[in-house]
């Protein structure tokens, strides 16, 4: 019996989809099986950045209706043993399918798979309900953004009350040189504010859009910054001890002498 | 010394010490708004300190979190309460 994990935000647009691809991608790596379902009904996307846009016949509506069966739904990706990706209808709307159903949905791929990954499409309506409904955990993915830690903020609140009270914070698209000269919330600070137990952190880093662009998950390439912090993440959610990469918040010694000598080249003005 | 010594400290006023502040201001609010429980355990505790002193009359309580604005265009988080009270207790009185 495998683990449903929903992965979701609040906010849009801070990296659901990307997390949910790569954590996919990751454990498939692992040798795991594992089925990546879009929940984002009217608004997929989870298939351009797998990569399998070209391959999808039938979707998550025609599934939870009747029109296939949940094996004829599955897209297989050819590029690993395990992986497969459950697509979102395109053309339908979000009221097509119901908590209930979805519930049913995530308790039968538990029997096939180690792990189903639900992407949650942003916000707090119908579709978050419908991405929850089936999870048995939550991962919180948020940017070191005011609005952003708010809105995840919000949706914590929001976990507990459908019974996932213990949900995973990841941290995306930190940028460790405004992290150094304190003009973005570092680790400590996000971590002070949400109080939950931090998963991981992603660098913001230009080989998710390369790999985006590619339809090729990041993590497939281990000389990424984001493809490492990806790959350790999934080993984290087997249960292996590896520590959050370590981000020297405090300007070194030599940052320091630079600065004197206006040699820094980030130098505020 | 004491200028050097700053110098090498942190930079005052980072925008990541005013974004978590603020964000701390703006749950506390968010946070109550999600949970009235929370709001209605605090309504019953404050009803019961205020009773040893007054008699109020508690259907018509009103209490909420608020953001007051601050002259410098920021915000503070603020509890406002409106009880009424029917009559003070006779305790106390001309014993200081
Ligand atoms: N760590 C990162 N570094 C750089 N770019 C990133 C990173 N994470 C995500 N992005 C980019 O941010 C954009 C939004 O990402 P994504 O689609 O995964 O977000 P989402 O939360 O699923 O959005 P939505 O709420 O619309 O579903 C994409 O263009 C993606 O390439
Ligand atoms: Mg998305």
């Amino acid at each position: 019996m495998g683990e449903v994990i929903v992965i979701t935000s609040g906010k849009g647009g801070v990296g659901k989809t990307t997390t949910t691809a790569n954590i996919g991608t990751a454990l498939a790596l692992e040798g795991k099986s594992v089925v990546m379902v879009d929940a984002d009904i009217g608004l997929r996307n989870l298939d351009v950045v797998l990569g399998l846009e070209n391959r999808i016949v039938y979707d998550l509506v025609d599934v939870v209706e009747g029109t296939c069966r949940l094996k004829q739904a599955l897209v297989r990706d050819k590029r690993f043993d395990k992986m497969y990706l459950m697509p979102a209808a395109q053309t339908r709307d979000k009221n097509a399918v119901s908590p209930e159903q979805m519930q049913k949905l995530c308790n039968d791929l538990k029997e096939q798979f180690d792990f189903v990954l639900i992407d949650s499409p942003a916000g707090i309506e119908h579709g978050f309900k419908n991405a929850v409904a089936g999870a048995d955990r939550a991962i919180v993915v948020t940017v070191p953004e005011v609005s952003a830690v708010r809105d995840a903020d919000r949706i914590i609140g929001m976990l507990a009350t459908n019974d996932l009270s213990n949900p995973l914070l990841i941290i995306n698209r930190l940028r460790v040189d405004l992290v150094k000269r304190g003009d973005m919330m570092n680790i400590d600070d996000t971590n002070e504010i949400l109080g939950i137990d931090l998963l991981g952190v992603v660098p913001d880093d230009e080989n998710i859009v390369i790999s985006t662009n590619r339809g090729e998950p990041v993590v497939i390439d281990e000389d990424t910054m984001a493809g490492r912090a990806f790959r350790n993440i999934a080993k984290r959610l087997l249960g292996e001890d590896i520590p959050i990469m370590d981000l020297d918040e405090e300007d070194t010694f030599l940052d320091k002498i630079k600065r004197l000598l206006g040699m820094d080249k980030n130098k505020k003005h | 010394m004491i200028s050097l010594f700053k110098f090498f400290s942190k930079d005052e006023n980072k925008s990541k010490d005013i974004a978590k502040e603020r964000l701390k201001l703006v749950l506390t609010h968010d946070r109550a708004n999600v949970s009235p429980k929370y709001l209605d355990m605090m309504k019953d505790d404050i009803i019961k300190v205020m009773s040893s002193y007054m008699e109020i009359e508690e259907e018509g309580i009103d209490i909420n979190l608020t953001r007051v604005a601050n002259d410098d265009d920021t915000y503070t988080s603020t509890l406002v309460a409106n009880i009424p009270i029917k009559k003070m207790k006779n305790i106390g009185k001309n014993n200081g």
